[in-house]
């Protein structure tokens, strides 16, 4: 089921046909909805709006040089045209842009565009590590809600001309700007990878062998930890009894190894040690990637809660006090995934949040009634909410473009 | 550069000097004000030591409170604000102002927070951008960036600039390592953006900032990620006969999957003035040199050394050599990190330039680059980040023959035109400021500055922040702000519907 009201679509092929729908909407002071594959279409909240423009047709990738580690696509390229492209040719969007279908139930729907990758500025498990979407975005091309047609940055790594609108429109979900083009640094991919997995500690112990794990120079390139609650969830089961507390590492084959050793004879003593190959690790860290304890098919409500690492686990065994939580780790512990047995608690969670050090929670999945009656997005300080009102203004003055989705 | 434009002093501003002078003091008590032409002279340049202007006053603040108030009583009596960190900006982004307060952050010189756990460090603006990577080396951490001013510049001013170095393609710029910052806007409101957790919650403030020069707010505290140092680094020297070679070396390295800790490329005026200057041990003998620095565990370095070795070999290298101690590898950077001052002991002035192009077009820039050099008579040494495409082409010149230094700048606004045709930038890390304003129409047209003119209308509606710089024309918010759209005036647009 939609999750708008939208009746009427508007399916732009080209730059300028954006443009004119972008001027039109203006015009008739119509809003629109801002539409990719609607993979994530059930994030934020509900729209009441009778257009919509889908830029799925604005697809094709119009710049790949892999030795200069540049790629350009059309904003509703598919992102899995690209991830293939890259792939034949060993490299990747080193972000990995995670997969929310199957956490939102959306799984008739595309993979997602390229344009709502950085739309909603995606991560994945190496973002300690490697960055968001934000850190890879080179250039953009864009319409503003004023009906112009703007680009900002280049195709180049180092760049410092002009104000960093690239970065700026990242993760702002359609509500400033329609890109139409983007424009991303590429990587080459890891040759091969493994994980260590630690099994058998708590949350406490494990924010602590993360955080030392994370500050060697052994390179580990993700952290997450899987409290025994969810570790038979990720694997088909695979991951050995215990709560699991996964180490990753990326490189060259004899790197790998020199560096898993290393973790080893560090954590000796310390759980018990599991070597998991690359296959294994890789399929491990799409589950992770993907939340794939959450995928239940259910509305439960789901909230992504950004926070310092250490803090992460003290979150949860905050919360376990006053409501039947589930969660896991990703990120060190920085990123921690909950999901309520029964009401979203908004309130409990981000004083929870606040009285840690400071951070955010977004209730990315929800049943309709608790998406209309809960702020989605972290409610912001008084001062910062003006800067964003005034921001939105600059860009979109008329309130056309998502109306509402971001509040 | 001879004598920029600058918006027209206020005289209302100018008049009023003494009765602001002792506003002020009331807000910054103290030695905290600085009016006095002969103690004002220190901050009447920046690094780009060309432009001179004394400002109105000088305010070192303290506190998080006093800038609040001053930006709060400056916005209040329409007096425009030049913020300053070391003053060490290559663009002139910290050139004072006439009818303007510089506000100089580097009483902000605190390490406030020091966290391995979360691999964090919490420092005042005005902490040098080494002094943080000295405050954590002891735990064997680091902070990645390190423009070459490093010793100097300060991690407020790494924000304003966005920050490079010789380490970027593998460990990012400044946006890239930056995770919060307080601010303080021009009504005095002070805003916090991100901290010790990742992404903002709304939009990305944090991402606009880095970058912005000053005319967005004022950064009173940064929070930045802190590295483990890698296991290792060796550093390699690779000569070359030609640049061309060297440039095809660099990008079959790439295209091999490995990312490098840094690649950098000097030409051949540019080795033998640092070989002067430092005694590197760089060959005297070849056209064009490689420093590639390779890092990480031992196994990792020593595995892809013997693979670099290999793609030199096959591209023409005429030498090359691999660092055998911590002491040699720092002896190979030596030289480069001196390359500025190196050609500064071989002519009496030099024009640095910063311009980023994509890697393959090197080979054309550097033409293009030669056929200037005999057109302006003037000869120019090139040190390039070859890793990110990043050039710094020094243009040598005499200022004290007629003429020199405007043919330089002028040679300098052509090369940077040359960046852009070939699809790259005007600047790669040291700023628009003041120095690039008026070439931002090479790469932005009127839309695109307008709608950037407009990010800074929602923080600075008055353009009292930093005017002058980075854009080449300061357009009312009021007027920018109009739109004019009537219902029924555009047809139903003719694309496909469904």
């Amino acid at each position: 089921m939609p999750d708008t009201a939208s009746s009427e679509v508007f399916r732009p092929a080209d730059e300028s046909q954006v443009l004119d729908a972008v001027k039109w909407a203006l015009s008739e002071r119509a809003p629109v909805e801002v539409l990719g594959h609607g993979s994530k279409r059930s994030i934020g909240r509900q729209m009441q709006v009778a257009h919509s423009i889908d830029l799925t047709d604005l697809s094709g990738i119009t710049l790949y040089e892999p030795e200069e580690l540049v790629l350009t696509a059309k904003a509703g390229t598919p992102l899995s045209d690209i991830e293939k492209l890259l792939g034949e040719n060993d490299q990747e969007l080193q972000f990995e842009p995670m997969d929310y279908r199957p956490l939102l139930g959306a799984r008739e729907a595309g993979r997602g565009t390229i344009g709502a990758v950085l739309a909603t500025n995606l991560s994945g498990p190496r973002r300690l590590k490697s960055g968001a979407a934000r850190d890879h975005v080179l250039g953009i091309r864009a319409v503003t809600g004023r009906g112009d047609l703007i680009k900002s940055g280049g195709r180049v790594v180092k760049n410092v001309t002009g104000y960093d609108l690239s970065r700026g429109l990242s993760g702002s979900w359609g509500t400033l700007a329609l890109f139409t083009e983007v424009t991303f640094k590429v990587l080459p991919r890891a040759e091969t990878e493994a994980t260590l997995i630690v099994s058998g500690l708590n949350d406490a112990e494990a924010a602590d062998l993360m955080a030392a794990a994370m500050g060697s120079d052994a390179e580990v390139s993700s952290a997450a930890h899987l409290p025994e609650s969810v570790r038979g969830r990720f694997l088909n089961g695979g991951l050995p009894g215990g709560a699991a507390t996964a180490l990753r590492l990326e490189g060259f084959a004899p790197s790998v190894d020199y560096r898993i050793e290393k973790l080893i004879a560090m954590f000796a003593g310390v759980g018990s040690h599991t070597r998991l190959e690359t296959g294994t690790s890789r399929s491990l860290w799409r589950e992770v990637r993907d939340v794939a304890p959450f995928c239940d098919d259910g509305d439960r409500p789901v909230w992504r809660v950004s926070v310092a690492p250490s803090a992460g686990h003290q979150l949860v065994a905050a919360l376990r006090l006053r409501v039947g939580v589930d969660a896991y780790y990703d990120w060190q512990g920085g990123l921690v995934w909950l999901r309520m047995e029964s009401e979203a608690e908004p309130q409990m969670i981000r004083q929870t949040i606040a009285a840690l050090g400071g951070g955010h929670a977004t209730l990315v999945r929800a049943d309709r009634p608790t998406r209309d009656a809960v702020d989605i997005f972290q409610p912001q300080e008084a001062a910062l909410a003006a800067l964003s009102q005034r921001l939105k203004t600059q860009f979109d003055p008329e309130k056309i473009l998502n109306p509402g989705r971001m509040n | 550069m001879t004598s920029p434009e600058m918006p027209e002093p206020k005289a209302e501003v100018m008049q009023r000097r003494d009765r602001i002078v002792a506003d002020l003091k009331t807000i910054v008590p103290g030695e905290g004000v600085v009016d006095a032409t002969n103690q004002m002279r220190a901050f009447e340049t920046d690094g780009l030591t060309a432009y001179r202007q004394l400002p109105l006053v000088v305010v070192l603040p303290e506190t998080v409170r006093q800038v609040s108030r001053v930006l709060k009583y400056c916005e209040t009596n329409g007096i425009r604000v030049v913020p300053r960190g070391s003053g060490t900006s290559l663009s002139g982004g910290a050139l004072p102002l006439e009818d303007a307060v510089l506000l100089v952050m580097s009483r902000f010189n605190k390490v406030l927070d020091i966290d391995y756990a979360n691999r964090t460090a919490v420092v005042q603006p005005g902490v040098t951008n080494l002094g943080i990577t000295h405050a954590v080396e002891g735990r064997g951490f680091y902070y990645a960036p390190d423009p070459s001013s490093q010793i100097a510049c300060s991690i407020g001013g790494n924000v304003a600039e966005n920050a490079g170095g010789v380490h970027c393609l593998k460990y990012g710029l400044t946006t890239n390592n930056v995770l919060g910052v307080e601010m303080v806007l021009i009504n005095g409101d002070v805003v916090r953006l991100g901290g010790k957790h990742l992404d903002a919650e709304g939009y990305d403030f944090l991402g606009l900032m880095t970058g912005s020069e000053g005319l967005l707010g004022v950064v009173t505290e940064v929070t930045v990620r802190i590295l483990q140092k890698p296991e290792t680094a060796r550093a390699m020297l690779v000569g070359f006969p030609s640049s061309e070679q060297a440039g095809q070396c660099v990008a079959e390295i790439i295209g091999a999957g490995i990312i490098p800790g840094g690649i950098e490329m000097m030409d051949g005026l540019a080795i033998k003035a640092a070989e002067d200057f430092v005694h590197a041990g760089y060959p005297l003998d070849v056209e064009a040199l490689l420093i590639v620095e390779l890092d990480g565990p031992e196994a990792e370095v020593d595995h892809l050394i013997a693979e670099v070795t290999q793609i030199a070999d096959r591209n023409g290298a005429a030498m090359s050599r691999v660092s055998a101690d911590e002491a040699e590898r720092q002896t190979f950077w030596a030289g480069r990190k001196a390359a500025f001052p190196a050609v500064g002991r071989i002519s009496p002035d030099y024009y640095c330039m910063d311009g980023t192009i994509p890697r393959k077009a090197l080979p054309e820039v550097l033409a293009g680059m030669r056929r200037l050099s005999e057109k302006y008579g003037l000869a120019v040494a090139n040190v390039f980040h070859a890793g990110d495409g990043n050039l710094h082409p020094l243009i040598l010149y005499d200022a004290n023959k007629p003429g020199q230094l405007q043919m330089a700048e002028d040679f300098g606004s052509d090369i940077l035109r040359l960046c852009v045709e070939v699809g790259g930038v005007l600047t790669g890390e040291h700023g628009v400021g003041v120095e690039k304003r008026d070439l931002m129409g090479t790469m932005f047209n009127a839309e695109d500055l307008d709608q950037q003119i407009r990010v800074k209308c929602a923080f600075d509606e008055q353009h009292l922040l930093n005017p002058g710089k980075v854009f080449p024309q300061l357009r009312r918010c009021a007027e920018m702000g109009r739109m004019h759209i009537s219902k029924g005036q555009l047809p139903f647009p003719d694309i496909p519907r469904f």
